[in-house]
């Protein structure tokens, strides 16, 4: 009844290409977009919003980058992290060295130097496929975090390679509040997904999806394959190093290279695979059930020993909720292997004939 | 350079590898049965080590240790069939690669809610230490235990060709992993045949585990050796037990000697990443690993 589409009609191109073609769809985005900047900042109070929302929004952020090389492009990749971590490490030098940086200005930095060392590390992608490339980017993970330990130009010499993320300053205002860092995030988070929606629709995108079906296929077509595998690198590394970048400065302040180990790449991919593999939504979904899920977790474990009355010792309980992440892991892919996005077009597809299915 | 130093180098690094070749072993088994890429070794390794060693130290004796877990593997193997694989027929590799991920959560989670999670010391009676004779004649030190895990692996492989190639079961095996649907049309249970190859993945697992024990002590760590060992394969090639072997000690050998050589140039502690470096620099001459099954794309 109310997600309807009969009688939206499209009288010329630009209509019927744009990027939300059904207009509850507009109404539900900008709905939305209001939320998120106006109210969630007014109403959210100081642990909610920088301890899960932005986190989230970031991992959000990590999770679309890895969406684009592995969920478009077809490319398995277990070196998120290290990319994140080139985003951190280089934003803060970037601001620490060159004077007036601008804070966005040093996101990008740390994005492209993330995306050169994305590039190279996709060289292999040329020779290699499928697990063998996954190990191949292991090798990424560990040579990256290695040398951020070792290199001490990296942490600006600090002896234990900690770096302390700078003030954030935009136009001339200290941006130190929760809701303010929350803004920064949401606001590149936004731009950036957007610019990953339209690519993914443009021949770009096409042309990685094409790579990931089948690049033998798509190379006979004229799909030349070795720039689209190192630019479907060069872009995911490029948005996971924003993402590191703003790990950094926007959420946890202080930094140490243990902050990008392979844990967090796992946590990224998780995020796709349970949200939905070659689906931006799905890069949202996921983040935010990896994010919120422990916290949950971890307090319902807390409230059932309350409820039954017996104190149950820490150990047990993180281990307890290891073991039902594993295995709630395994449900989902069981369950709905093409993650939550598929479910929320199901919905969607449900919705359109509600409530009148026939 | 001295010259006995060096073979000391080489050596301590083959048996070494012959470590990781351990690991390894078990990846391979049940990538070539059931084409999954299975990320929880690591974690069955630390599982079957843990059980071994609780079991011990409550008193059993080695064979009934070894008997007990050998068999909580067999049924965690027929489990991870029933309730992890058998859902999943079908799916892409990296679903049932991601599944296998869940698993190495849900079995580190396990067996540190059940044994508790302080670290255990293992002890099998030959001691670590450098053979005398080796040290008084040539000037070399091998570890006595380092020559046993290599005996043992030696083993290993010889009862694991032993099934493959002369019994029913390895037929069904090797059949399975050549073709799954020519091994179904001849009539061999795909279930059963994947129960079997995670019970003996388990089996491996258990003598990787009390290997890697007795070296390093029985503590979370060991689930980290699953990293170790997948240069390993790749250098291999997924398919191939030789590879396996052959990657190991490879692996091993010139891991050792770059930290002794090359690590004070570049400031030491290269062992974390040096191995993948070989491992990708190799396959960018042979994209299948040394031994690994050739892939012909077609259109």
């Amino acid at each position: 009844m109310l997600y309807r589409e009969s009688g939206q009609f499209k009288s010329n191109y630009s209509e019927d290409q744009q990027i939300f073609p059904i207009r509850q769809d507009r109404i539900a985005i900008g709905v939305l977009l209001v939320v998120a900047f106006l109210v969630v900042p007014l109403v959210g109070n100081q642990y909610w919003l920088s301890a899960l929302i932005t986190p989230f929004l970031i991992l959000a952020l990590a999770a679309l980058g890895l969406n684009i090389l592995t969920g478009y492009a077809g490319q398995l990749s277990l070196g998120t992290a290290a990319f994140m971590a080139i985003g951190a490490f280089m934003a803060y030098n970037a601001e620490l060295r060159i004077p007036h940086m601008p804070i966005i200005g040093s996101f990008i930095i740390g994005g492209l130097c993330a995306a050169a060392v994305g590039v190279v590390f996709g060289l292999p992608s040329l020779r290699i496929k499928g697990f063998y490339l996954a190990v191949a980017t292991l090798a990424c993970q560990f040579f990256v975090l290695w040398a951020i330990n070792r290199v001490g130009w990296f942490s600006n010499n600090s002896s234990s390679g900690v770096i302390t993320a700078q003030k954030i300053v935009i136009f001339g205002y200290d941006v130190v509040t929760p809701a303010g860092k929350y803004l920064l995030t949401l606001s590149v988070v936004v731009v950036m997904a957007l610019l990953a929606k339209n690519l993914m629709r443009s021949e770009t995108g096409r042309a990685f999806m094409a790579v990931r079906d089948m690049d033998v296929a798509a190379s006979v077509i004229g799909i030349p394959m070795m720039k689209t595998k190192l630019l479907a690198f060069a872009i995911s590394s490029f948005y996971c190093g924003v993402a590191g970048a703003m790990y950094a400065f926007c959420y946890l302040g202080t930094v140490e290279p243990e902050a990008f180990t392979l844990d967090l790449s796992f946590r990224v991919l998780f995020m796709i695979i349970i949200g939905g593999v070659g689906s931006i939504l799905g890069s949202f979904l996921g983040a935010a059930f990896i994010t919120l899920f422990p916290i949950f977790l971890n307090r319902g474990s807390e409230w059932i020993a309350e409820a039954m009355g017996v104190e149950i010792s820490h150990a047990i309980v993180s281990n307890l909720e290891i073991m039902i992440f594993g295995a709630l892991i395994i449900f989902f892919l069981i369950a709905e292997p093409a993650g939550l996005a598929r479910l929320w077009q199901i919905t969607k597809e449900k919705l359109r004939l509600w409530p009148f299915p026939h | 350079m001295d010259f006995a130093f060096f073979l000391e180098v080489l050596a301590g690094g083959l048996l070494a590898g012959v470590m990781y070749s351990l690991v390894a072993l078990g990846f391979v088994l049940i990538y070539k049965a059931s084409g999954v890429f299975n990320f929880a070794q690591g974690a069955m390794v630390f599982f079957a080590a843990l059980t071994f060693v609780s079991l011990t130290e409550r008193g059993w004796n080695f064979w009934l240790a070894f008997a007990a877990t050998l068999a909580v593997m067999v049924v965690l193997g027929i489990a991870t069939e029933r309730l992890v694989l058998r859902p999943l027929v079908n799916q892409p590799p990296i679903t049932l690669f991601m599944a296998t991920i869940g698993l190495t959560f849900f079995l580190e989670g396990l067996s540190q809610m059940v044994w508790g999670s302080q670290p255990h010391g293992l002890e099998l009676g030959i001691p670590d230490v450098p053979m005398e004779w080796l040290s008084q004649k040539w000037n070399i030190n091998i570890s006595q235990f380092d020559l046993f895990a290599a005996a043992v692996a030696g083993m290993l492989v010889a009862v694991l060709a032993l099934l493959f190639q002369k019994t029913r079961i390895g037929r069904a095996l090797r059949a399975v992993a050549d073709d799954h649907q020519a091994a179904l049309a001849v009539g061999i249970p795909l279930q059963h045949i994947w129960a079997i190859v995670w019970a003996v993945a388990g089996f491996v697992a258990l003598v990787a585990g009390v290997m890697w024990g007795v070296r390093n002590g029985v503590q979370y760590a060991l689930t980290f050796i699953a990293l170790k060992a997948l240069p390993v394969l790749i250098l291999g090639g997924f398919e191939s037990i030789q590879g396996a072997i052959i990657g190991g000690l490879i692996i091993g050998a010139s891991e050792k000697l770059a930290e002794v050589y090359l690590g004070p140039y570049v400031g030491g502690g290269i062992e974390s990443w040096f191995a993948y470096v070989i491992a990708l620099l190799f396959l960018l001459v042979r994209p299948e690993g040394l031994f690994g099954e050739k892939h012909i794309d077609r259109v």
